[in-house]
């Protein structure tokens, strides 16, 4: 590299201190991992394994197991997914074949400003405004037509309060669609023309061409973004808070009753934990949810370079 | 004669079905803005930016949450902004083909999307308990922690952008590597990387996972960034949940702020963004 002699200390100077800069993203991530696991210390020695496995949390008598909270948090991300996926699918094939060009861009942004909206927004709306119409017109129908199946009738027993794992889902699901679609439509995106116009130009309709020609071809991608949105809704934690219920017993099965997630939990009893073992069980739940987003947001993302990789290949 | 006739109803009803997909978006983001104007338009009141929040049963504003999300939000933009920018020049300009920067790349990627409350945990750990007490500065802390990843994204995008015969029509003069990116790529990228800032600000101005165990919130005014400091989000969480009609009034008014900030920011974002990619 060229350089004046006052170029070269200001070039290493420069290169340092950037340098400097990305190492310390490292260290939050490894001081993050570090601190969690120095503060749950107590609650590891003392419960062991056992703690991932037991359904008891009993702050008076310093019993803590992270069953419940585990099960509430992938109950609600499940039934967010369910619900989210096939509708971002949707979004992504209107915005990438369907809408008019001068469509795609507003309503595109009008999509990304779901993801814009603060979750505590969608918690209190969620509470006072969604949970009652839910309780009141959704909740009863589904009783009385998935509630009558065989199996899956269980899922849709019992009261329908409003809060509970199911209204709490359906929050995730909306929270959690604008990045699901958004990811779907950039890979849709990068579907060679060629090969979609090869398939028009033999006749396929619009749909036989996104579900034999692009989904395939962008199989990989897709699956990143479902896993991105899944990454999003296991910590996703003040919409959760207020429609869950909170409710550190197990009822059932059933989607309509009330429980708990791990970030929910956090939010709700951190702050008022007054024993070292409650503070450190609730800091181990911390770093289970840590330990899971981080899996997924990996996996997430190692199929998305995957997809640009074999994209960079094709061209 | 079937079998296109079946290809055809096949396609109309996916394509319905994508129809309805965009309006079940589309029909949430109405409904929950549409609340969120009504509710907090008929609860907004001068007495918002005039007076403390109040204690249950009585009336009151919303002046010193107001005045401590801004103090929070800014402080963490302005401590998260240079090192997200700086890391993010390393990413682009330096560490393209080193293990130090594909991994922090991946990393970067990984706290983007992670957990905020986990990043409130770590910063309780690290500051709060330490410290004592809950306080403005550990609060500042987190929220800067969530500013970095996006800038140092934002950023690492836009230069990448910028085209390499430019780097070396200027290395050419003899120009050194950091005036180059400090005078040439960065400057070129700027509405970029301003875009990335703004949506950062936009992503803290709402939360509030991380601020529950560190900056708390204060019933009172205070600019002592040492004590707990009052802010909107958990002042939203608070009244929100209690039974007083006043409280959820003032809280859908904070709900109200919070929503245009936001919204305003994003939407400024993408026009910035545009321009300056239509010149």
């Amino acid at each position: 590299m060229n350089s004046t002699r006052n170029g070269n200390v200001g070039d290493w100077v420069f290169l340092n201190l950037t340098r400097l800069a990305a190492i310390f993203v490292l260290v939050m991530l490894a001081g993050t991992i570090a601190s969690l696991v120095y503060g749950a210390w107590p609650a590891i020695e003392r419960f062991g394994f056992g703690f991932l496995w037991s359904g008891e949390w009993n702050p008076p008598a310093e019993r803590f197991g992270a069953l419940i909270p585990i099960y509430g948090t992938l109950a609600t991300s499940l039934v967010a997914l369910v619900i989210a996926v096939p509708v971002s699918f949707g979004i992504a094939l209107f915005l990438t074949e369907m809408a008019p060009a001068w469509l795609k861009r507003p309503l595109g942004i009008a999509i990304e400003l779901l993801a814009g909206i603060p979750s505590i927004v969608y918690g209190m709306w969620g509470l006072l405004v969604f949970a009652p119409v839910f309780s009141k017109y959704v909740q009863p129908f589904l009783a009385n037509t998935l509630g009558k199946l065989p199996v899956i009738g269980e899922l849709f027993s019992g009261p329908g309060l409003g809060i509970g794992i199911l209204s709490a889902g359906v929050v995730l699901a909306i929270m959690t669609i604008p990045f699901i679609a958004s990811v779907m439509r950039d890979v849709f995106d990068v579907t060679p023309a060629m090969l979609k116009e090869s398939a028009y130009g033999v006749g396929a309709t619009t749909w036989e061409v996104v579900w034999n020609v692009v989904l395939p071809y962008t199989k990989v991608g897709v699956i990143g973004g479902v896993m991105l949105g899944l990454g999003r809704a296991l910590g996703e934690t003040m919409a959760v808070t207020f429609l869950i219920g909170n409710m550190n017993v197990f009822g059932g099965f059933s989607l309509f009753l009330p429980g708990n997630s791990i970030a929910s939990a956090l939010a709700n009893e951190f702050a008022e934990a007054e024993s070292e073992i409650y503070t450190a069980s609730l800091i181990e739940l911390g770093l289970i949810l840590f330990f899971i987003t981080f899996i997924v947001l990996s996996l997430s993302k190692l199929l998305l370079m995957r997809l640009s990789r074999q994209e960079g290949m094709a061209a | 004669m079937e079998l296109y006739a079946r290809r055809k109803l096949m396609n109309r009803i996916a394509l319905t079905l994508a129809l309805l997909a965009m309006s079940f978006g589309l029909f949430w983001l109405f409904w929950i803005l549409l609340t969120t104007f009504e509710l907090g338009f008929s609860s907004l009141s001068l007495r918002l930016f005039t007076e403390m929040t109040p204690p249950p049963g009585s009336e009151g504003g919303l002046l010193n949450a107001i005045v401590g999300s801004l103090m929070l939000v800014s402080l963490a933009t302005l401590a998260g902004t240079p090192i997200g920018i700086l890391a993010g020049i390393y990413l682009a300009e330096y560490g393209q083909h080193s293990m130090l920067g594909r991994v922090t790349l991946f990393i970067n990627d990984i706290l983007l999307s992670a957990p905020s409350i986990v990043i409130g945990l770590f910063v309780y750990a690290i500051y709060v308990h330490p410290a004592g007490h809950f306080s403005g500065w550990s609060g500042v802390v987190a929220l800067a922690m969530l500013v970095i990843p996006v800038v140092i994204r934002a950023t690492e995008n836009m230069l990448r952008l910028v085209p390499n015969t430019l780097r070396e029509a200027v290395f050419a003069l003899g120009t050194p590597k950091w005036k180059v990116i400090t005078r040439v790529t960065l400057r070129a990228s700027i509405a970029g990387v301003l875009t990335g800032v703004l949506l950062a600000v936009a992503r803290i101005s709402g939360e509030t996972a991380p601020l529950l165990f560190t900056a708390l919130s204060n019933q009172f005014w205070t600019l002592d960034m040492n004590q707990p400091v009052a802010n909107l989000p958990v002042t939203i969480f608070k009244f929100a949940m209690s039974p007083f009609k006043d409280w959820q009034d003032l809280a859908w008014a904070a709900v109200l702020l919070i929503t245009l900030g936001v919204l305003s920011l994003n939407i400024l974002a993408r026009v910035l963004f545009r321009d300056k990619h239509r010149v």
